[in-house]
């Protein structure tokens, strides 16, 4: 078997991006949505852990603590816009939210 | 040298599979287990590459916070009505589009063989002694110091407007 190289992270956190951007384009579920953006910036993760480990340097990690307290801070506020609109529009699909459409 | 190959495809496994097990469940509780069993292999690659911080992190804090986040909102929203509705809009055009760009670039990578890149030389690294967590800690608090502090503010940020969004009118 082939050792493992950086190469095959790149092609795994491709793969995941790929997969959540699916997600992100084609579910009409809110929440799944946010669920696919999640997996979207843990590509983004695997991406900059693999560099960091390629580069013998810290610096990539520090950036994937970053990345998550943006994903937290994304999250939370998602979560709680989803409530309140859920609280007045009694829907959750994202194509029948069309306030702002003309 | 094998057990780390083994390793890596049964967690790339695992982040693959969930992740499309995510994407595509009606219900979205079973989701939410999908993305969690995704987001524990993402952990276990973090700990193959030896950062064993950010391992620890991933667990806790997706796996135990944004997880347990999502489960409650969940709970809290009807979605009985939800699943019984049509699950895909029409952007499959759009989402076809984009996964043909990065399909036709991991079919590239494939074809030429992952020997065949070449990145630039690894820095020279200064052998540290410190271990994962003191390095990350270091570089933290003394280069990162005004974007760490920041992320703070950015924190206050969210959780004082995840709460003004949620909270009910009051008159």
């Amino acid at each position: 078997m082939h050792p493992i190289t950086t190469v095959h992270y790149l092609v795994l956190s491709a793969a995941l991006l790929a997969i959540g951007t699916i997600g992100v384009l084609t579910r009409r579920n809110i929440v799944i949505v946010l669920m696919s953006i999640e997996l979207i910036l843990n590509a983004v993760n695997i991406n900059l852990v693999a560099f960091s480990r390629h580069f013998q340097s810290v610096e990539g990690q520090v950036f994937a603590i970053f990345v998550i307290t943006v994903a937290v801070a994304e999250a939370a506020v998602g979560l709680g816009i989803l409530i309140a609109l859920f609280r007045n529009r009694e829907t959750l699909q994202a194509d029948e939210i069309e306030l702002l459409k003309w | 040298m094998w057990i780390d190959t083994l390793f890596f495809y049964f967690f790339a496994l695992l982040t693959l599979g969930g992740g499309i097990l995510t994407v595509t469940r009606k219900n979205a509780v079973h989701s939410a287990i999908s993305l969690i069993i995704s987001l524990v292999g993402v952990a276990g690659l973090f700990l193959l590459q030896h950062a064993e911080f950010l391992f620890a992190v991933q667990i806790v804090l997706y796996v135990g916070g944004i997880m347990v986040l999502f489960l409650y909102v969940i709970m809290l929203v009807n979605l009985d009505e939800a699943a019984r509705v049509r699950q895909f809009n029409k952007q499959w055009w759009l989402a076809l589009g984009c996964v043909l760009a990065i399909g036709g670039e991991i079919v590239y990578v494939i074809h030429r063989g992952a020997a065949n890149f070449r990145f630039a030389a690894p820095g020279a690294m200064a052998a540290s002694k410190l271990g994962n967590t003191e390095q990350i800690g270091e570089s933290l608090f003394s280069t990162y110091l005004l974007p760490f502090e920041l992320a703070s503010v950015l924190l206050l940020a969210a959780v004082v407007g995840s709460v003004m969004m949620a909270k009910k009118k009051v008159n």
